[in-house]
């Protein structure tokens, strides 16, 4: 009846029961303040039936920082457990559980964090920047998020119902087969990943359609704000890369499942093909998330310098250079699988040359403030962050990229110390970038500078010491994974050094929690109406926060930096409005990724009537929802005419 | 300057100053920078070198953010300010062009690299090299000495500045084979063979370890490399020989089943043909081909991975 699920797969022990209570526990405390401020039905109107990408973005953002806060506990476990296990002790966690830590940390911090902070500001950003009001599929948009939460809450629920995978965040068979791994937490990695990574499949296919077909008149493609065009890039490698992705998860579901051998060692199966199928993927991944945020600073940098983005044209072949290149470089993740020298040899060369358009980007950005005004805000603070610990990262980067040398790092920390350099120095620092210049344009006020810069020095201090001591110590040939090594190699004064650099990034987070508090306790202090940095493009000619239908009239753009031309031309007259055309909320997306979770726990379990259930499910209420006629509703010409002058008249 | 930024980069600087004191303070321990093979070696000066060619672009890129993020700080109002000033094909062609050519400069390097210390190349040597086969187990390495007929688990010893030829299979997940004193890892996985090809220039004691996630025990799965004088090895196969234990079929199948932290052990002979039998086993369950395959094998030819 219930499968392999048995009272067994309740959590054991201190430390594995005291994350599946305290997670429980938050639950429920939300559950209580929902209840008690009756706001549920306000939670389902107002959120969670809501098709509009600026509370879905805010939604993606919402549920990213939740997981950044259970990511950065697990780092926090691991550092403790490496700084403490040595010699006669053996630290805090077992090496199954510190193995399941790492391999959910990876796991949370690429799939859920990073990957949802790339779809909060694509949902927030992308339509307001091109003049839009939707995005081209709203239906789908809210299928795609709640698909990613589905997946999130699969990810989670393995703290309190079973195990999670002990395999690594990218689970290479044979380990991750049923032979080495027989539990259900390789189970609770592939539907996780799945049904979350088939939610961002769908989202690369509907922004990449808004971007081509939703710009407002006059927008061409090199009239693009560069951000859009950082997307464009980070899309089209979303739709080539992620059905690989699906497909290699599918691949090895089978292989679980059914008793087939793709990637098992005998009856002809081969692991190195998922090894390459996974990084055929994995590879441009990485470019999914960093070109988004190479993006916002391209936004970020022209505004607080008062100075158009120096080399636009660079910009865009840099974008479409390195969008391109992504593909090409996939077997340096394996130099050491034993391939011939010619093709590691193809393999390092093709990896350097993306330091070439990347190194472009970066002297474009500093020609931006060359001869400009620089104004020194936390966005600013942060690229300054992004653009010197990324520059470290790239050059260690390269050096990976000569194969000779990767054979004597890889798989060390020194590699752990790079991939962290390009995605905490890149896209974390990016998106932190972006959430703090775009939030005045969606709460109407801005955050606390102080307390941002406060947070930036802790993560920016508490980075260079939980990462340079990795790279000594992967030069002292400490491997990654490690839950327990022997004293005489004299590696713990640098783990704990490196546990003392987590401890200070998690103060960094603490105060960026208080800064968001304490701007919204303060916010009348900080009040904007539309236009906070004097900002260049469209997203801040409209008010701040801006309307549900974003402009009241469809804008026109003659240049790049389309707000900055009609503000330099002094005309910001209103023209009369129009009729608009928007959908209408509807419960079907939560409801489709609830079954889709009901159907991924089925088959983790293997409770075969339960996926059944979950299937119909979801192929009833695709049909019931395709089979509406009525799914838009009209805000006619006077009805926008009278909120435009209520809202200019008493800003938010 | 505000005093709160002083305090700041005095604190990156006191960070900085403190880490290179604790690096210089345990410099011994950087095997990967302290080689005592000659292919580690050359990793290493390689490593250096390509470093050193990056700082051409690194520095300077260092002194020109804090240089104009200082200079034109928007208080400064003496600088020049050209808010409508965005492109210059000159500059751009300047940093497509630099970067273009030290890239070029460093494939070049790669390419030539990637040939010359292939791990798959005999290295070149007076002396006769040493074969040495090694199974990947869950979670320990066993190594077999075909021609002197021993078998060692955890441990290896072969003679300096003699070139060592390591075949490598996995009878278990997959694995890595670092030794970073002496060079480069390579994968172990089953049903196939990769190669590593290593020298010690001297006598000495090495770590080696599983650089990849094999399972559970995987931490434990280190092992020594001792490097010795011809006569020392010859004395040590001896003593090898002498020891009570060999390796049967029937040990090998306790050995194969996964345990932690195992000690160093050693067997004074092996049952023979037992590393062609660990790789072959996941080749002989069905499948209409697998006569062909074995075919193969017992040829001499046998089943490298990606090296066909």
């Amino acid at each position: 009846m219930l499968g392999r699920l048995t009272w067994d797969a309740l959590p054991h022990g201190m430390i594995a029961s005291g994350g599946a209570v305290s997670m429980v526990l938050g639950v429920l405390v939300v559950m209580l303040v929902l209840t008690y401020f009756k706001k549920w039905k306000w939670l389902w109107q107002e959120w969670l039936t809501s098709l509009d990408p600026k509370k879905i973005g805010v939604m993606y953002a919402i549920v990213a920082g939740l997981m950044l806060l259970r990511g950065a506990v697990d780092a926090g476990m691991m550092r403790t457990q490496q700084a403490l296990s040595t010699g006669n002790s053996h630290g805090i966690l077992s090496s199954d559980h510190f193995q399941q830590v790492f391999s959910a940390h990876g796991t949370i911090m690429i799939f859920f964090v990073a990957m949802g902070l790339v779809f909060a500001v694509m949902n927030l950003i992308i339509p307001l920047q091109i003049g839009a009001r939707d995005v081209a599929f709203p239906f789908l948009n809210s299928v795609s998020f709640w698909l990613f939460v589905a997946g999130m809450m699969l990810m989670n629920i393995s703290l309190i119902i079973g195990e999670f995978s002990p395999a690594g965040w990218l689970a290479y068979p044979p380990l991750s087969e049923v032979a080495y791994s027989p539990g259900v937490g390789v189970d609770y990695w592939i539907w996780a990943l799945q049904i979350a990574g088939i939610g961002s499949l769908l989202s690369g296919v509907n922004f990449l359609v808004t971007i081509i077909k939703m710009r407002a008149p006059g927008m061409t493609l090199m009239k693009m704000p560069i951000f859009v065009w950082s997307c464009l890039g980070s899309l089209t490698l979303i739709l080539f890369a992620f059905p690989i992705l699906t497909a290699t998860l599918a691949l090895l579901a089978l292989d679980r499942l059914l008793g087939m051998h793709f990637f098992t060692s005998e009856l002809g199966g081969n692991p190195m093909m998922y090894i390459n199928l996974i990084w055929a993927w994995g590879h441009p991944e990485v470019y999914i998330l960093v070109l988004p945020a190479f993006g916002i600073f391209s936004e970020i940098v022209p505004t607080f310098s008062g100075k158009k983005l120096f080399g636009y044209t660079s910009m865009v072949w840099a974008i479409a250079a390195i969008t391109f290149l992504s593909f090409t470089v996939w077997l340096h993740h394996f130099f050491t699988m034993g391939a011939g020298a010619n093709v590691n040899a193809f393999f390092g060369i093709m990896t350097m040359i993306i330091a070439v358009p990347t190194g472009v980007k970066v002297f474009n950005w500093l020609f931006t403030m060359y001869r400009g005004r620089i104004r020194f805000t936390t966005p600013m603070l942060w690229f300054m962050g992004f653009v010197t610990t990324f520059t470290i990262g790239g050059v260690t980067g390269v050096l990976m990229a000569v194969p000779a040398i990767d054979f004597q790092v890889h798989n060390s920390l020194f590699l752990v110390a790079h991939f962290h350099n390009m995605i905490i120095g890149g896209v974390v620092f990016g998106m932190f970038a972006g959430l703090t210049y775009w939030w005045p344009k969606f709460t109407g006020f801005t955050l606390n500078e102080t307390l941002g810069k406060w947070a930036f020095a802790c993560w920016l201090i508490g980075f260079l010491l939980a990462f340079m001591p990795l790279y000594a110590l992967g030069l002292m040939g400490a491997t990654r994974r490690l839950d327990h090594y022997d004293a005489s190699l004299g590696w713990q004064p640098l783990f704990i050094v490196a546990a003392i650099g987590v401890a200070i990034i998690g103060l960094g987070v603490a105060l960026q929690l208080t800064q968001f508090g304490y701007s919204i306790w303060k916010r009348k202090e900080n009040r904007v109406t539309g236009d906070p940095w004097n900002g260049r493009t469209l997203e801040w000619s409209t008010t701040s926060p801006p309307p549900f239908y974003n402009f009241a009239t469809t804008p026109h753009v003659a240049e790049r930096d389309a707000f900055w031309a009609v503000k330099q031309a002094g005309k910001t007259t209103l023209a009369p409005a129009e009729n608009i055309y928007l959908p209408k909320n509807t419960g079907a997306g939560i409801i489709i990724a609830a079954f889709a979770f009901i159907g991924g726990f089925a088959i983790i379990w293997h409770i075969w009537w339960l996926l059944v259930l979950g299937l119909i499910g979801i192929l009833v209420s695709l049909i019931v929802r395709l089979s509406q006629d009525e799914v838009e509703y009209v805000v006619t010409a006077s009805e926008v005419a009278k909120l435009e002058t209520q809202r200019r008249k008493q800003p938010a | 300057m505000g005093r709160k930024y002083k305090l700041f980069i005095l604190a990156l600087l006191v960070i900085g100053a403190g880490l290179l004191t604790l690096i210089v303070m345990h410099r011994n321990n950087f095997a990967v920078l302290n080689p005592e093979g000659t292919i580690a070696a050359q990793q290493r000066n390689l490593l250096v070198f390509a470093a050193g060619l990056s700082l051409v672009v690194v520095i300077p890129v260092f002194i020109l953010v804090f240089h104009i993020a200082w200079k034109y700080r928007a208080n400064n109002t003496k600088a020049t300010y050209m808010p409508d000033w965005s492109g210059s094909r000159k500059l751009e062609f300047v940093w497509w062009g630099i970067p273009l050519v030290l890239i070029t400069i460093l494939a070049v390097i790669t390419w030539q690299s990637s040939h010359a210390l292939d791990p798959y190349k005999p290295l070149a040597s007076t002396k006769k090299p040493i074969t040495i086969q090694v199974v990947a187990l869950d979670w320990k390495w066993l190594f077999l000495y075909p021609e002197q007929r021993i078998a060692t688990v955890n441990y290896i010893a072969f003679p300096e500045k003699t070139p060592v030829n390591l075949k490598i299979t996995s009878d278990a997940p997959m694995n890595s084979l670092w030794i970073p004193k002496l060079g480069g890892q390579v994968y172990a996985m089953a049903g196939m063979q990769t190669q590593l090809h290593l020298m010690a220039d001297k006598e000495g004691v090495y770590n080696g370890s599983s650089a990849n996630i094999s399972g559970e025990g995987f931490a434990g799965m280190t092992f020594k490399a001792r490097s010795s004088s011809a006569s020392n090895f010859t004395e040590w196969v001896h003593d090898v020989q002498q020891s009570s234990k060999t390796l049967t079929d029937a040990e090998y199948t306790r050995l194969a089943k996964p345990s932690k932290n195992n000690p160093e052990s050693f067997y004074a002979s092996y049952e023979s043909g037992l590393y062609d039998t660990i790789m072959m086993k996941y080749m002989m369950h069905g499948g209409a081909h697998n006569g062909h395959m074995s075919h193969e094998l017992a040829e001499g030819t046998s089943h490298e991975t990606m090296r066909h």
